[in-house]
This record gives C-alpha cells, structure tokens and sequence, in this order.
C-alpha cells in the first residue's frame, strides 16, 4: 500500500487518502495474522484443487493426484455394512423358518430387516404398517388368501400372485357377468346369498334357496360347499368379517360380474433370499400369521 | 519491598484492562496449620483419583469386580454396591444437587473451601508448584534464575529439563488414572504398557496429559481468574456471615515496620500488627495481596494466614491477623463488642435441610429401585385390527428389563378389556393363559404382544390395558399400563 503523508492529528495515524465529503479513511490495515491467514487458506485451496477431483471438465472432471472419489467411499462402507451384517444374515439363511421365531436373536433380527425391507417394497401397497387398503390385503389379520403358515407366506412372496412367474398362484376370481354364464338378477339373488353368509343384511324380496342354488352351481367349485374358501385356490372365506374389496351388495355385484384378479409381484431375484425369510418371518410376526 | 502502599494505585486497578499481560507468581513455601490441611487433603485427593480404579468389588461371575466402573459398551455404571442402567441416570442429577447444594453451605460457613483446597485446579497446581521448588529452588532462587534468561547454562537446563519431566509424568499418569474409570483397570494397564490399548485410550490419555501439563504447569493462577466461573458465583452465594479469609485491619492498620512501631509506641501512638513483611504476599499462589481486602483473585487458600502467623509468632505478637472472619466481626471489634461467629443461620438451616432432603430421597428411591422393570409401546400403524371372526386385536411392542444377574422365568397377564386373551410372538407358551417367557440375567427382552378382545363385549374405543409382569419364582411385580382401542 502507497504510504501517505497525510496524517490525522486527534487518531495519532496516517490516513489512506481517500476522502468522501471531507471524511477521511484512517489507514488501519488488517491484523497480520489475519492477511496471513487468508494468503493460506488460498494456498490451501490451490492444494486442494491439486488432490482432490475439483474442476468440471466438459464431459467429466479432474480427478486430483489422489483419486479420491465420495462415491467409492459409499461403495467401501456399503460393502464394509454387508460384511457386519455377513455373519448375521448368514445365520438367518441358514435357519429353518420354523426355528427363527423361537430364537429371540433371530426374531429381532428379521423383524428389523423385514421392517426396513417392507417399507421399501410392500409398503406402497399394504401400507407402511401392513394394514392393507381396498384389493390389497390386511397383513395383521387372520385371514389370509393364500395361506398364512410361514411357508405359504414366504411362497406368496417369492413367487407372488398372478405374477407371470411360472411358480405363482393363478387362479382368479371369474367373471360370472361378463362372461354370459350368469344372467343380472341371478347375480343380485347370490349376491344377497353371499352376505347372508356372514350375518349381513340382504334387499327384500330376495329367494334365498334360489341363491343357494346358485351358489352350489357356480361358487362353491372354489369357495367350497359351506363357502369357507380354499386356500389352494386362494378362494377367500365368504363367511367372516373380512371383506378385501368391500361387502356391500354393489361391491359384490360388481365382484361376480367382472371377477377379481388382484396382481402381487415376484420377489425371487428382486431381494435376496436371507432378506426373503426375514420378510416372511416379519409379515408373519406382525400378528396374523398361524 | 518494603513500598508502601498507595491508595490511589489500589483505586487504578479496579479501572485497569479487563486483561493484563500474565505477571509470573512465584510463591514462597510455607509452612503451618493450612499448609498441612492442604498436604492432606491434596494426599487425599490424588490418593482417591489415582488409585479408585484398583479398588475391587466382587459381583459375582460374569460381571465386572471393579468398584468404580462407567461401562460404556454395555450402557452400566457401576459404583461399589450401586449399579446404574441407563435409565436410571436421574441419580446423577440428584448427585449433582446434592454436589450444589454442599458447595453452597460450604461457601456460606467458610467461604471458597472448595476453590482453595478441593479444586482439581488447585491441588494440581499446589503438585506442581512442590515439584518447581524441590528442582528450582523456593521464590527467590527461582526469580534470580529466571532473571538471569539467556544464560542458560547446562545445570539450568537440566533442571527445568528435569521439572518439565516430572511434570510430564504426573500429567501423563492423571490422563492414564482418566481411562481407567472405563475399563478394567489392571487388563487395561497391562494394555497400555504394551500397546494393546484401544486407539481412544490413548487418545484421552493424550488429551488430558496436555490439559493437565497446561493448566497445572503453566496457566495456573490464570484459570482462576480468567476462566473459572465460580469466583463470580461467589458472590452471589456468599453472605456476611461467612468466614472468608480476611486480613483484619483493625489489628493491622496503621502497618509500619518493626522498628518504626516500637518507637511510635514509646510516643504513645497506635499502631497496628501489620509490619509490612509482604509475607503474606510472597506465599500466595494467585499473587494478590490480602490486605486489600475480599477480591475475585483470592482462592481462599489460607497460606497467607500460614505465613502471617510464623511472622507474627517470630515478633511475639497476636497470631491470626489474617484469618478466618468476616466484615461484621472487624466492625464489631472497632466498636469495642467481642466477635461472634455464627454457624447455625437461616441460609445454613436450609442448605443442610436440602442435602438432607435430596440426599434421603436417593436413598429411598436407591433401596426401593426394582430389579424388574417393564415398558409398554402401542403399535401405532395399524392401531387395531379386526379379525375375521370379529375380535378386535392390538399389538404393543413390550420390553422388559431383568436387572438381575441370573435368568429368570416371568409371566405375563394382562387386567383390561372383558374376556381378552394375550399372545407372545414367537413363544408357544405351555399356560397359553398366562405367557411365560424366560428373561436372560442383567438384561433387556422385547417382545411383540398381541391383546386380542372379542368387539362385542368392549363397545368402548379405547379401555386401559394393564399389563403385569410377575417373576415366577422371587414374586417380584413390575406393571404398566397402555390403551386398547376399538377402530
């Protein structure tokens, strides 16, 4: 900095020279260890452009002396959490589904996987709690479609329902209107026989031994004679409380005309089998298992 | 030395800078009745610190046998007959009250007690002050040697060679002493000497070496006055009846040397005690003169009063012109009454009556604490659900705490909604009534509880759900109580 004559009397101190509306600007440089300090943190910073990847190039960037990338520290720590996890999961792979939920350490475990597993993948559909919405199933009841033993619930999974996958549950819900094989007030009769099942109210004027009739003929192949559902077919308990797309005599009209035929993806080869059971054995702890 | 003393100056360095370039102390030795309370109490101190990580406590097999033990990995705290969960930290809080509160009665029956001999601060300074002058030499012999800076020679380098290692030592082994708290002592020592230890041990044992060296070695007086908060809280807690060590001026003033006095005497003039010596000056550790009367420097260490007391004993006057008094006593004197010194007062009553208080209420809560404990946590996602026959159920996730150091076998019942049945997930109980789980010794168990309830006999939404956990074969109870809820 240029030194100036000019000197302020009352301060004792040169000035800068600069003057606005007769005030002058007292020279009061900086601290040195101040000016130090920043001159080397721009020398730290050139250090920094050297050694770690800095500058975007058009279609990539420098990568600095020392190929430091933030995303292979990800890839190492993930694989570093697989490694923790190796010998638990291993463990959890190797126990037969029967004997995890006997074992408190397992049972955590695959609670807490299942947990996390189940919020990233089912629960879009059954919520993040499992308690299902209209077509998607409650998975804290005890009604289940497929079967709800650990094995059928860990098959369910794997290979899902109407999934495509050649190992998947099939069957479906057919579509009695539709397809011409039941005229509308047949539909309506058996419609208010399938809620009478269940103790629900029905339209008046109904003839229920024609509903039964009906039923006998077209429903009971699957849902079965006393209409408590196979689970072989995945053909649901029409006498219970538990409706998976509503109850009402529309809801059900609507069901026998156009069929159902609710679709579960596979998850063989999505997730990987330890994370499989631990699913399993979460859906299954959640209460409705048996 | 022998200056005197200019009022004017005194009045300066009250409006002087708010800080002033560190003035070197360099306190005499002394010797008296303080000065072998304080060898004690240091003794005492360090005794406690340095060698409570060795003390053993059988508790029987499997669990740690050191007296004094903060567990980290496993979340325990253990404290001779006393062992601390995590949620049980509240005894801290009332060890701290406790802590307070004694801090508060000593400062209202004697003034800083704490500062001038308990201190941390304080006992290590006063270690490294006794390892200065059996090196250095005392007051004088260290002034002349730091005087004569810059030509050093090889048996002045050797002795602050020397100092600084032995001050390195002690500091090293206060770091060392620190880490012993949180580990087995004897495994960890063997560790460390043969470099097995934990990379965060010796990290601590770093980081305290240095602040210990530091603050000990070389700040010193420095950490009283300029970065302990507790001088200015004196002030708010003392009172005037404490004791506070005082130089009484009505036995001092006018001060004026030996032989001065004795011819003013002869004239018949008064004259105080006070001859001027600077003594007391000489011994103290924060460099202050006493005789200005209470400041925020003075630790209240009372070798001021040591010094003092060989002095005036050598003189053959009264002893204890600097001692234990306070301001009500001074001006009671010059009014001719004799002194009085007042230890039961309301303030003391009330401290003491606190400490009491808190203290019986650890007790209590100490000897009644349970060694089974449960926690109740509703599902929140689904609330309820409804099963297929109707019945409505609820999840709770339930944990239980076996503070015991062996298995046992619990049982669980519930007392809520009419007729409701309890499951354990994962447990196939043999009373499928009454689910018996066995809880592994001085730990947690959760579990998933399903409370299932027929819908018609609870038309309520939501009833309480007490659940009572039973140990089969001691008859211990822990309970707690949650909601069921009707959708």
């Amino acid at each position: 900095m240029t030194e100036h004559s000019d000197f302020d009397q009352v301060s004792g101190k040169t000035t800068t020279g600069h003057e606005w509306d007769g005030i002058k600007e007292l020279n009061t440089p900086l601290p040195r260890w101040w000016v130090i300090t920043f001159y080397l943190t721009i020398v730290w910073a050139i250090g920094y452009w050297i050694v770690y990847p800095a500058w975007p190039l058009l279609w990539s960037h420098t990568t600095g002396v020392l190929n430091y990338s933030s995303r292979a520290d990800v890839a190492v720590e993930l694989a570093n959490l697989e490694k923790i996890r190796g010998d638990k999961m291993v463990a959890l792979g190797a126990a037969p589904l029967a004997e995890i939920e006997k074992d408190p350490a397992l049972l955590a475990l695959a609670r807490a996987r299942g947990k996390t597993v189940f919020g990233d993948n089912c629960a879009p559909c059954h919520g993040s709690g499992g308690a299902g919405a209209k077509g998607y199933p409650n998975l804290n009841d005890d009604e289940w479609l497929w079967g709800g033993s650990l094995d059928q619930i860990m098959q369910t999974i794997q290979f899902g329902v109407r999934s495509g996958h050649p190992k998947a549950h099939e069957n479906a819900m057919l579509a009695f209107g539709k397809d011409g094989v039941l005229k509308k007030d047949q539909i309506v009769t058996v419609a208010n026989y399938v809620r009478s099942l269940s103790g629900l109210s029905t339209s008046p004027g109904y003839n229920k031994s024609a509903g039964a009739k009906i039923f006998a003929d077209n429903c009971a192949a699957c849902h079965g004679d006393n209409a408590k559902g196979n689970q072989e077919l995945g053909a649901p308990d029409l006498t219970d409380k538990i409706w998976l797309y509503g109850s009402d005599e529309a809801t059900l009209i609507e069901t026998i005309s156009n069929g159902r035929a609710g679709v579960m993806p596979t998850w063989v080869g999505r997730l990987d089998p330890p994370t499989i059971k631990a699913l399993a054995v979460y859906v299954h702890s959640l209460g409705g298992g048996k | 030395m022998n200056k005197p003393v200019n009022p004017i100056d005194l009045q300066l360095e009250d409006d002087g800078p708010l800080y002033v370039a560190q003035k070197k102390v360099y306190p005499q030795s002394v010797s008296g009745t303080f000065r072998r309370i304080k060898w004690g109490l240091m003794a005492f101190c360090l005794g406690v610190y340095y060698l409570l990580p060795f003390v053993r406590w059988n508790r029987g097999l499997g669990a740690p046998d050191q007296a004094v033990l903060v567990d980290l990995p496993n979340s325990r705290f253990y404290f001779f007959f006393i062992e601390l969960w995590p949620q049980e930290v509240y005894y801290f809080t009332g060890l701290l009250i406790v802590a307070a509160i004694t801090l508060f009665l000593m400062n209202s029956l004697g003034g800083r007690i704490w500062c001038g001999y308990l201190c941390p601060q304080t006992v290590w300074t006063d270690l490294f002050y006794a390892v200065e002058r059996l090196i250095e030499g005392d007051r004088r012999e260290r002034m002349r040697k730091n005087a004569a800076r810059g030509t050093m020679k090889l048996q002045r380098f050797s002795e602050l060679l020397l100092k600084h290692s032995i001050w390195l030592m002690i500091a090293w082994w206060t770091g060392g002493a620190w880490v012993l708290y949180f580990n087995d002592a004897p495994t960890l020592v063997k560790q460390l000497v043969t470099f097995q230890a934990p990379m965060l041990a010796y990290i601590w044992i770093a980081i305290l070496t240095a602040t210990t060296y530091l603050l000990a070695g070389f700040m010193r007086e420095q950490v009283c006055v300029y970065m302990c908060p507790w001088p200015r809280i004196q002030a708010a807690l003392t009172d005037e009846w404490a004791l506070n060590v005082t130089y009484k001026y009505d036995h001092g003033e006018k001060r004026t040397s030996l032989k001065k006095a004795n011819e003013l005497r002869a004239l018949g003039e008064s004259v105080g005690d006070c001859i001027d010596c600077y003594q007391c000056v000489a011994v103290c550790p924060t460099g202050i003169d006493i005789r200005d009367g209470a400041q925020l420097d003075c630790i209240q260490c009372g070798l001021c009063i040591d010094a003092c007391d060989t002095v005036m004993t050598k003189i053959g006057r009264e002893t204890r012109l600097i001692g234990y008094d306070n301001d009500i006593n001074i001006h009671r004197r010059q009014a001719g009454k004799p002194p009085i010194y007042r230890i039961v007062r309301p303030r003391t009553v009330v401290y003491f009556a606190m400490i009491a208080c808190v203290g019986a209420l650890m007790l209590y809560a100490l000897l009644t604490r349970t060694l089974l404990d449960v926690n109740v946590l509703h599902d929140r996602n689904p609330v309820a659900v409804k099963l297929s026959d109707g019945s409505i159920r609820n999840a709770y996730t339930v944990r239980l705490l076996n503070k015991r150091g062996f298995d046992r076998v619990i049982a669980i019942d519930i007392d809520g909604p009419v007729n409701a049945t309890v499951h354990v997930v994962g447990v196939d109980s043999v009373t499928p009534e009454r689910p018996m789980i066995i809880l592994g010794r001085d730990q947690t168990t959760e579990l998933r509880v399903l409370v299932t309830a027929p819908a018609a006999n609870n038309p309520e939404k939501s009833v309480p759900v007490h659940f009572r956990i039973t140990d089969i074969g001691l008859g211990e109870v822990a309970s707690a109580t949650d909601n069921f809820v009707t959708p």
